[in-house]
């Protein structure tokens, strides 16, 4: 194996009695596409929120590239080449989506405190802009005001924006979350295109876009980790069929949209 | 779909677009001086001057209201701290020029909002407009006990003086195109603020804050500026203020009046630049007009009432209303 881009030991966040994440361990490797599945309530969010230091962990290590970053702020992780996006749409609805990819790219360009300087001078930054909103396929939208795109566009623009942080990692939640199946194929081909010379660790219900993208997967289930390995393993193992498809899950049905149904039947 | 797509044309249009916009604020602007220059030939000049100074009061609280999406309900606080330095200074201190004592006034205000602002910021929604009522209401008391302020008296006879020991200033027409080059100034700074790459930053901020947190911003210290940059406009509006009408009062540092600024800028349009100005004109005229006829003891209900409407029925306010109208029938 190659050596690990990001580390968690022992990650455990307790809320008030309640424990959401149970001393997981995660070990994600460059340039792999890492998969983090589970029921509803598993805790995957959390775990993305607490590598991410939207949420504090109780206890536990975060290492990037060996260093310690667990004290580290969510700005300050970003800035570090951890980029996520978010389960709901992230984007900055009342902008365009040209702007959404700018302010993207402001972060290193170094001006965001120049409150003197002409909105004008950001025009420098408008070709890379067009070049991300091109590989998403939103070119002709560059100008219209995100609130108005499609559901799936807002997540290509989410996406795009995201890249124009030039992140190691990528963190990706449910990227395909209410999707119909076209958009799905989409984002599938744009994660695919994403994780070329980058990390990718990404939460995701839909198992037929998991067996198709991710190298890795990690199975979570009541906080803790319950097995690991590619898809093959992972879906062979009779303790992930049980919480994941119910005891009576009779095998893949591998179709869009199953993955979540199953959730609620294991419910 | 693709059809034929060039990013270079739509990155030109964009751009030209933008040359358009741009052109208009100008024609805007260009307008508005104009009929601030004619007016104290028209109307009272020190009418005039009470309205720049609450538009002033205005357009600095819109800045993190309107822009920044903080609702500060502590605003009074450096209206009031503005207005008292600077009339303390110029009461007491001989020789001080007008603008030496507005540039104080407008300092201690600064200082008052980095204050404020660094033990709010982390608060969100209510909680931020509870902590900013919170010190502003420590403010007010300081200055209730305060020998210097006058109490309930208030501060009185604060001589306008000359502005830089060269024009004087008890001339009302001086005075108010002294207030009005102040007034501009802070007008075009805001401008440029809300279009600037911080504002972007803002607007981002404003919209989806995680989302900013998550492409590596420190929100708290892009909010911090915003509140700092709109407590020394506000403080700069009650230091003019103190200078206009010779007086300071414990009014300025009410909670009333936070307020009052709340609902000029609500009522004007937030979020626009336009808004807050034409909000306290409005706010302005109708308390005058009120306060001479027979409702002047129905003022505040009156004040209310708008206030109601505007929230159930106005959402954008005067200049939104009016924006959406020209966009749905000029186009």
């Amino acid at each position: 194996m190659t050596r690990p881009v990001l580390e968690a030991r022992n990650l455990t966040k307790e809320f008030s009695g309640f424990t959401a994440v149970d001393d997981v361990d995660l070990l994600i490797s460059e340039g792999s596409i890492h998969a983090l599945i589970g029921p509803n309530g598993a805790g995957k969010t959390t775990v993305f929120n607490l590598l991410t230091k939207f949420l504090q962990p109780t206890r536990g290590q975060i290492l990037f590239h060996g260093e310690d970053i667990t004290p580290l702020k969510s700005a300050a992780i970003a800035r570090k080449g951890i980029v996520r996006s978010f389960q709901i749409s992230a984007v900055f609805p009342h902008m365009t989506a040209l702007e959404n990819i700018r302010v993207a790219l402001q972060t290193a360009e170094g001006s965001s405190y120049s409150f003197w300087k002409s909105g004008n001078s950001l025009h420098k930054l408008n070709e890379r802009c067009m070049e991300l909103l091109e590989s998403v396929g939103l070119a002709e939208f560059a100008n219209t005001t995100t609130v108005e795109l499609a559901y799936g566009r807002k997540r290509a623009l989410e996406l795009a924006t995201t890249l124009a942080m030039e992140p190691q990692l990528l963190l990706l939640d449910e990227p395909t979350q209410g999707m119909g199946s076209e958009d799905v194929d989409r984002v599938v081909a744009l994660v695919r295109k994403a994780a070329q010379g980058r990390t990718v660790l990404m939460v995701e219900h839909n198992l037929s876009v998991v067996s198709k993208l991710c190298d890795r997967i990690t199975v979570l289930a009541q906080g803790a980790v319950l097995a690991e390995g590619d898809y093959h393993t992972v879906s062979a193992d009779p303790r992930v069929r049980e919480v994941y498809m119910g005891s009576a899950g009779s095998g893949e049905r591998g179709s869009q949209g199953a993955a979540s149904d199953n959730v609620e039947a294991a419910q | 779909m693709n059809q034929s797509v060039n990013p270079a044309d739509i990155h030109k249009a964009i751009v030209e677009q933008q040359k358009i916009q741009d052109r208009k604020k100008l024609m805007v602007n260009g307008v508005l001086l104009l009929l601030l220059l004619a007016a104290p030939f028209v109307m009272y000049p020190v009418f005039l001057m009470k309205i720049l100074c609450f538009a002033l009061f205005a357009v600095a609280f819109n800045l993190l209201f309107g822009f920044t999406g903080l609702l500060s309900f502590g605003h009074a606080a450096f209206l009031a701290t503005g207005g008292y330095t600077t009339g303390y200074l110029l009461s007491n201190v001989s020789g001080l020029t007008t603008e030496l004592g507005i540039i104080a006034g407008t300092a201690t205000a600064t200082l008052l909002g980095l204050a404020f602002a660094l033990l709010s910021i982390r608060r969100q929604g209510i909680y931020f407009a509870m902590v900013t009522l919170a010190l502003a209401q420590l403010v007010f008391f300081f200055f209730v006990q305060s020998e210097f302020t006058g109490g309930e008296d208030g501060m009185h006879g604060i001589p306008r003086g000359e502005l830089f020991g060269l024009i004087n200033l008890e001339d009302n027409l001086n005075m108010y195109y002294f207030v009005l080059v102040v007034f501009i100034a802070c007008y075009l700074l805001v401008q440029r603020i809300v279009s600037s790459p911080y504002g972007q930053i803002l607007k981002a901020i404003k919209q989806n804050e995680p989302r900013a947190v998550s492409l590596g911003y420190n929100v708290d210290r892009y909010k911090i500026l915003a509140f700092v940059i709109s407590a020394a406009l506000a403080g700069l509006a009650g230091s003019m203020k103190s200078v206009v009408f010779q007086l300071a009062s414990l009014n300025d540092a009410h909670w009333h009046m936070s307020g009052e600024v709340i609902l000029m800028t609500l009522v004007g349009g937030m979020g626009t630049l336009l808004g807050p100005v034409v909000g306290a004109t409005f706010v302005v005229n109708i308390e005058y007009q009120l306060s001479q006829g027979p409702l002047r003891d129905w003022v505040d209900p009156i004040l209310g009432g708008i206030f109601v409407l505007t929230v159930l029925a106005f959402r954008s306010g005067i200049v939104g209303a009016i924006e959406t109208l020209v966009k749905r029938n000029f186009r």
